[in-house]
C-alpha cells in the first residue's frame, strides 16, 4: 500500500485516510461509549442542582453545594465511605489470601481426578447471580424456616435472627464474597503456578528441602508479582463496592442498613426508592472523583516501581 | 515417585481444606434442590431441612401451571443473551483489532478513550435519564441488549491476545496477497483468535444471562422481563408470588417451596451446563492474566 517516504506528521485526517477500513471498524464501539459514557458525563452538573422532572438536568435550578452539604451533614458520607472502604479491604484481603492458599493446595494435590472435581465444584458459585445467592442465603438464615435455625432448634438451642443482627454481617459478607470468588481467584493463581520453573523445585528437593519449605521459599515469592498486581487493581477500585452482593443479600433491610450501606447502594436507593436525586448524584460524583484520584495515585506509584505494569 | 511424609501431609491438608471449600461451594445448591421437593406443609412446620420430612412436587406444579410465563421469561433471556453476545463479540473484536495494529497511529489514544470511561462516569441519575427519557429505550428489548454490551476490560484482553498471539508474518503475507484490512480481519485474524473469542464470548454471555440490574432500572412491562429479574421479584415480594400463580386463593399455596422451585428452574440450566464450559472460562482467565 502507500509507503510514503519519510515525512513529518501527516496530520489527523491523513492518518484516517490511510487506514479507512481500520478506523471504520472502531466506529461502532466508539459511538457506543460516546453516547453511553461520555454524553452522561456532561450531566454531572446535576449534583449541583435541585433536580425536578419538568426541568430535567438543564432546566432545574442550581443549588450550589447543598446536595453535598446534606450528604455530609446527614452523616451518610462518613458512614458509607467507611463501610465501602472497610468492606472492600476485607474482601480484597480475604479473596487474595484464600485464592492463594487454595491454588497452592490444589497444585500440590496428587490425585488428578480429585483436583479436577474440586476445581469444578469450587467454580460453581462464580456462575450464579447474586439473586440466586440471596435465595440460598435466605434458605440458610431465615428466622422461621432457615436451615441454620432448623438445626439449632433440633439441638435445643434458640433460633437466631441473623437478618436482624448487624454485628454478624461484617463477618458473613466477606465469607460470601470469598465463597463466590475463590473459584475464579484460585484459577488465576493456578495459572501462575503452572508457569513456574520445575527445576528449582527439584534442586531444592535434592538438597533436602521439605515441601513446606519449597512452598514458602519458592512458590510464594514467585506469586508475589501476581498478588501485587491484583492488590493494586483492587486498591484502585477500593471505592467501588460489590453492588450486586450488597443489594441482593441486604436489600432494604432496615436493621442492617447502617452497618452495611455502601456508596453504591446509597446512590442506587436514593434514585430508585426515595427519589432523592440530590443525594444520589452528590454521592455518585463524590465516588467518581475519589476513584479517579485513587487510580491516578496508584498508577503513579506503580509507574515508579515498574513502568510496564502501569495501566497507563 | 517416592512419596515422603511431608508431601503426604500437604496432600492430606489439601484434601481437607480444598474439600471443605468444595463442599461449602456446592452444598447450598443441594440443599436448595432437596428442599424444593419438600411439601409446603413440611417447610412451615419444620423449616428447611437436610432431608425433608415430606416430599411433594406441588411447588413445581405451581411454577409450570402457567408455562407461558416461564417460556416467555426464558425466551427473552435467551434472545437477549444470544443477540447481545454475538453483536458484542463482533464489534468488540473489531475494535480490539484496530487497537492491536501497530500501523494505527492513534491506537493508544483510542485505548485511553475507552479506558477513561472506567475511571470516571457521569452518575446514575444522568445515565438513567439519558436512557429512559432521551433515548426512549425503556421497556424495549434493545435496552437489555445495549446496556451490558461492552466491557472495556474485555476489549483490552482481546487486543492483547491479537497483538501478542497473531504473528505479524501471517498478516503481512495476507496483505501481499492483496487483502484489505477488513478482509484480513475476517479471514485471518478472527479465525486465529478463536480461543479468546470463545472465552470472552462466554464471559459476555454469562453477564447477559445474570443481568438483573438493567431490567430493574428500565423494564416495567412483564413480557420483557428476563430470568434473574423475575426470580428477584419473586423472592423480594410476596404479592408478586401470588400474581405469578394466577391469584388463586388456595389455602395450601406453596409460597416458600414455590420460591425454591422457581430458583431451581432459574438456576438449573446453568448448573447443568457450566461444567462443560469451565475449560473456556479457565482459558479466558489465563489469557487475561497475561498482561501485555
Amino acid at each position: 500500500m502507500s509507503t510514503k517516504p519519510l515525512r513529518k506528521s501527516p496530520g489527523f485526517f491523513h492518518e484516517i485516510a490511510r487506514h479507512p477500513g481500520l478506523y471504520a471498524m472502531f466506529v461502532p464501539v466508539a459511538l457506543y461509549f460516546l453516547v453511553f459514557a461520555y454524553v452522561p458525563m456532561t450531566g454531572v452538573v446535576v449534583a449541583f442542582k435541585d433536580f425536578n422532572y419538568q426541568g430535567g438536568i438543564w432546566g432545574s435550578p442550581w443549588n450550589g453545594w447543598d446536595n453535598f452539604r446534606y450528604f455530609f451533614e446527614s452523616g451518610k458520607l462518613v458512614q458509607v465511605t467507611i463501610n465501602t472502604l472497610l468492606y472492600n479491604t476485607l474482601f480484597l484481603a480475604a479473596y487474595l489470601f484464600f485464592s492463594v492458599v487454595v491454588a497452592i493446595l490444589v497444585a500440590e494435590m496428587v490425585n488428578k481426578l480429585a483436583k479436577k472435581i474440586f476445581q469444578t465444584m469450587l467454580f460453581l458459585p462464580y456462575f450464579i447471580s447474586w439473586v440466586t445467592v440471596s435465595a440460598l442465603v435466605y434458605n440458610l438464615f431465615n428466622y422461621e424456616y432457615g436451615l441454620t435455625n432448623t438445626i439449632l432448634k433440633a439441638f435445643g438451642a434458640a433460633p437466631v435472627d441473623i437478618y436482624a443482627d448487624a454485628n454478624l454481617w461484617p463477618v458473613l459478607l466477606p465469607f460470601f464474597y470469598v465463597w463466590k470468588w475463590v473459584g475464579f481467584g484460585s484459577v488465576l493463581f493456578l495459572a501462575a503456578i503452572a508457569g513456574l520453573d520445575r527445576e528449582c523445585y527439584e534442586a531444592a528437593s535434592i538438597d533436602g528441602a521439605n515441601i513446606f519449605y519449597r512452598i514458602w521459599r519458592i512458590t510464594l515469592p514467585q506469586l508475589k508479582p501476581t498478588i501485587i498486581i491484583l492488590l493494586l487493581l483492587g486498591v484502585g477500585r477500593i471505592m467501588r463496592g460489590e453492588f450486586d452482593m450488597f443489594y441482593q443479600l441486604i436489600g432494604t433491610n432496615g436493621n442492617l442498613m447502617d452497618a452495611t450501606d455502601i456508596i453504591d447502594t446509597l446512590v442506587f436507593r436514593s434514585l430508585v426508592s426515595t427519589q432523592d436525586f440530590g443525594m444520589s448524584s452528590a454521592a455518585g460524583l463524590y465516588q467518581s472523583v475519589l476513584c479517579f484520584i485513587i487510580i491516578l495515585a496508584v498508577n503513579g506509584f506503580v509507574r515508579r516501581q515498574d513502568k510496564s505494569q502501569a495501566l497507563f | 515417585m517416592k512419596k515422603s511424609s511431608d508431601v503426604a501431609a500437604v496432600n492430606l491438608i489439601a484434601w481437607v481444606v480444598v474439600g471443605l471449600f468444595a463442599v461449602l461451594a456446592t452444598a447450598p445448591f443441594l440443599i436448595l434442590i432437596i428442599n424444593s421437593l419438600s411439601s409446603e406443609h413440611s417447610i412451615i412446620n419444620h423449616g428447611y431441612q437436610l432431608w425433608p420430612s415430606e416430599f411433594s412436587l406441588d411447588a413445581y406444579g405451581m411454577v409450570f401451571q402457567n408455562p407461558q410465563r416461564i417460556l416467555n421469561v426464558y425466551t427473552v433471556t435467551i434472545l437477549v443473551t444470544g443477540i447481545g453476545t454475538v453483536v458484542s463479540l463482533l464489534l468488540s473484536s473489531m475494535a480490539a483489532y484496530v487497537l492491536a495494529r501497530r500501523e494505527v497511529r492513534y491506537r493508544n489514544a483510542l485505548a485511553f478513550f475507552l479506558y477513561f470511561t472506567q475511571l470516571f462516569n457521569g452518575g446514575l441519575v444522568t445515565y438513567y435519564l439519558l436512557i429512559s427519557r432521551d433515548l426512549h429505550l425503556s421497556n424495549t428489548l434493545w435496552v437489555l441488549i445495549l446496556v451490558p454490551m461492552f466491557s472495556v476490560m474485555n476489549i483490552l484482553i482481546m487486543r492483547n491476545y491479537m497483538a501478542n498471539s497473531i504473528p505479524e508474518a501471517i498478516i503481512e503475507s495476507a496483505r501481499i496477497d492483496g487483502m484489505g484490512d477488513i478482509g484480513i480481519f475476517f479471514r485471518v485474524v478472527l479465525p486465529l483468535s478463536s480461543p479468546v473469542l470463545a472465552s470472552i464470548g462466554l464471559f459476555t454471555a454469562l453477564g447477559y444471562w445474570n443481568d438483573w440490574w438493567t431490567p430493574m432500572m428500565f423494564i416495567q412491562k412483564q413480557e420483557l422481563q428476563p430470568l434473574q429479574y423475575t426470580l428477584y421479584q419473586m423472592l423480594a415480594s410476596v404479592t408478586y408470588t401470588a400474581q405469578m400463580v394466577g391469584n388463586m386463593p388456595t389455602l395450601n399455596l406453596p409460597k416458600e417451596s414455590l420460591k425454591l422451585a422457581m430458583t431451581v428452574v432459574a438456576t438449573g440450566p446453568i448448573i447443568l451446563v457450566y461444567p462443560f464450559l469451565q475449560k473456556y472460562f479457565v482459558q479466558g482467565i489465563t489469557i487475561g492474566s497475561v498482561k501485555g
